[in-house]
């Protein structure tokens, strides 16, 4: 079993990079939906016996990350009629560069944190920090609001990887909760891009700059 | 019971007004909700402290001591609202009046919360809520700033979801349960696993500390405090502030009990120094009236965290400031919401003379400065000094010396300000706007009743008061 996880754990890695390496909106959006349905999997996994609260767990995070949400920003690509190149405030070739630093950084910090011995063979740590410093890196590096969110998304994703350390103890309550404020936040922030839409005429965050001291 | 009414009540009115048909009156249910809140804050208030053994939430020694100061808040700003949205009534109500509701509740809810996760699921949603309240004037302005919050706001909650996780996580490697309530995880204080905590403790404080709008995460705070309408300005200063401070504080608490707490004091002093300074000195340099009440917030968040690492006397002094604080905004937003309406304009450039224009709002609004600059009678000038006792009680020269050289800083940038727009001969633009601005009743008497309560606060604090700030410090204080 630990062994098809780090399996999946090195492809949502993998994903990352691909990631910060596109040059394009579509594939960036594909690559965030991918990585939800990648770790939406992980906790049947993880768990081995189904229980109908966790089975809705998985069902909803693969539908939610993996379609629903893709689909509400491949509307606003649609709706907006932004062209479909990247805008990189960051280089891709350091953006990747520092995307690796990182995720060789957090598999070094995930061996310094003490890990209970039924944890310690599996990947989550490092995938979960990962994937968090790789989200941090497209939020800040890229222009353009999709790309914001889809940065907000991988960021999402890497706590999702280290909650599942915790499946079992906490309650599922807890979880469900969090997956649907996640849900409410992209939906109301494509709203809002909706309307910086209308009202800048478009979607590079760049143009956000009449507010300063 | 009653705490769970605190939550419902403001939920199902939220409901009830967005399902509401009537447009002109759907504003009236923000002061009944209010009345009715507050109604039950002070009823529990009044009552016996009640145990904080509750799995979920529950109206524990911190939440007595800060929830009430957030439902007389609200009761004011709603009955502002009420004439707000009548003097704004070519924009539609059925969103912003259902989000201020909702709100409401999810403060209540985030206040008493027992559990981390529910904690965590509480701010979020609260944080979302005020989304569409900031975007009310909808302006581009307005939705910069908005996108600015989302973003940062979004990012610092997350961060707060991973230290959430890592304190579970402290919890499970101490052959814990992994269990998420404040109590459970105090109890086990040291058996957790110190690296884990650490680990906690930074991201915690990064997450919240972007909500509190510490420096330097601060930097959503003067857009959307700039951009946001008045009530909503106040509510966002008074109230989500609040509830990110005593998230800082009940992590504090567990982070303490693992044996950190030199750890945590260090930091809070450093961040809420630093923020009180920063603060300071933008609000030196800003020119507009209304980003200044966010600097002079930052600098409040600050003078919270510095109460915060000063041991009993410090916290018990830190939660008054709370309501200190808390009221000032009260009264600084909505009369710099009818300054605005009255000038058309928000910085020291377009605005002058506005004793003429608005001489009751104005008066507040220097009587708020006053206030909010630690100038007795009022009740900050009393916490203030009871944190600077408690630094030199503590033997901390150094930091009471920036303390107070960062106060008279933001004393004068304060001062320079206002007394800019107070002062002098109102600008043309302003005096072709003609007597359309009429100071009535519904806007003056809210923000009146602030300075009062604040004036009462410090020159008679009432002893049920002084109690639960203390009982709430000495509940943060000793570990179980």
């Amino acid at each position: 079993m630990t062994d098809w996880m780090n399996l999946l754990i090195g492809f949502a890695m993998g994903l990352n990079l691909l990631a910060l390496a596109s040059s394009r909106l579509p594939s960036i959006i594909r690559t965030a939906a991918a990585q939800g349905i990648v770790i939406g999997t992980l906790p049947l996994l993880i768990e081995p016996e189904l229980r109908a609260l966790l089975l809705l767990v998985a069902v909803a995070t693969v539908v939610i990350k993996g379609f629903v949400i893709p689909a509400l920003l491949f509307r606003a690509l649609r709706a907006a009629n932004i062209d479909r190149e990247v805008q990189p405030l960051m280089g891709f070739t350091v953006s990747l560069l520092l995307g690796a630093g990182a995720s060789i950084g957090a598999v070094v910090l995930g061996r310094l944190l003490p890990m209970r011995p039924e944890d310690a063979q599996v990947l989550l740590v490092p995938g979960a920090l990962a994937t968090v410093a790789c989200g941090f890196l497209m939020l800040i590096g890229r222009a353009k609001a999709i790309t914001q969110v889809c940065g907000y998304l991988m960021l999402e994703n890497g706590i999702y990887l280290f909650g599942l350390l915790l499946l079992g103890s906490v309650p599922l309550l807890v979880e469900a909760g969090i997956l649907l404020d996640v849900t409410v936040a992209v939906f109301v922030i494509g709203v809002v891009m909706d309307h910086i839409q209308r009202e800048f005429d478009s979607l590079d965050t760049r143009k956000l700059t009449v507010l300063r001291e | 019971m009653m705490e769970t009414a605190l939550i419902a009540i403001p939920l199902l009115a939220a409901m009830t007004a967005f399902a509401w048909p009537a447009e002109r009156s759907r504003r009236w249910l923000l002061p009944v909700t209010g009345i009715l809140h507050a109604a039950f804050t002070l009823a529990l208030l009044a009552a016996r402290p009640g145990s904080s053994a509750a799995v979920w939430f529950g109206f524990d020694p911190l939440a007595r001591a800060v929830l009430p100061m957030v439902s007389l808040l609200f009761l004011v700003c709603a009955a502002y609202s009420a004439t707000y949205l009548d003097l704004r009534n070519e924009r539609r109500n059925r969103v912003f009046v259902a989000a201020l509701l909702a709100l409401l509740g999810l403060l209540s809810l985030a206040l008493q919360a027992q559990n981390l996760g529910l904690l965590w699921v509480a701010a979020e949603a609260a944080t979302l809520t005020t989304v569409p309240l900031l975007h009310f004037n909808r302006t581009a302005r307005a939705f910069e700033a908005t996108w600015k919050y989302l973003l940062l706001g979004s990012t610092g909650i997350a961060l707060s979801l991973l230290g959430s996780f890592c304190l579970s996580y402290a919890s499970l490697y101490g052959s814990g349960s992994g269990d998420l309530t404040f109590a459970g995880l105090a109890a086990r204080g040291a058996s957790l696993s110190r690296p884990w905590v650490v680990a906690a403790w930074v991201l915690l404080l990064a997450g919240y500390g972007t909500k509190m709008g510490l420096a330097p995460m601060h930097t959503w705070k003067p857009d959307a405090y700039g951009e946001a309408p008045g009530v909503v300005g106040a509510l966002m200063a008074g109230g989500l502030t609040t509830v990110a401070f005593v998230a800082v504080l009940r992590v504090k608490r567990v982070v303490d009990a693992a044996g950190e707490a030199a750890m945590t004091e260090r930091t809070l002093l450093t961040i809420g120094l630093f923020s009180m300074f920063v603060a300071a000195l933008f609000l030196l340099g800003t020119r507009d009236f209304k980003r200044m009440l966010a600097y002079s917030s930052i600098e409040q968040m600050g003078i919270l965290s510095v109460g915060a690492a000063l041991g009993t006397a410090g916290l018990a002094a830190a939660l008054f400031h709370v309501w200190n604080n808390g009221l000032a905004k009260g009264a600084l937003f909505l009369s710099a919401g009818n300054i605005r309406r009255a000038a058309g304009g928000r910085t020291m450039d377009e605005v002058a003379g506005m004793t003429w224009r608005t001489p009751v709002s104005t008066r507040m609004f220097v009587a708020g400065t006053l206030a909010i600059t630690a100038l007795p009678p009022f009740g900050p000038f009393f916490s203030v000094v009871a944190i600077l006792r408690a630094s030199l009680e503590g033997h901390h020269e150094v930091i009471a010396a920036v303390f107070l050289g960062s106060l008279l800083l933001a004393f004068l940038g304060l001062t320079r300000l206002v007394f800019a727009i107070v002062d002098g001969r109102p600008r043309a633009g302003a005096r072709s706007l003609g007597n359309k601005f009429r100071e009535t009743p519904g806007i003056i008497i809210p923000p009146l009743v602030c300075l009062a309560l604040l004036l009462w606060l410090g020159l008679s604090t009432p002893s049920v008061l002084r109690d639960s700030w203390s009982a709430a410090a000495q509940f943060l204080a000793i570990t179980p």
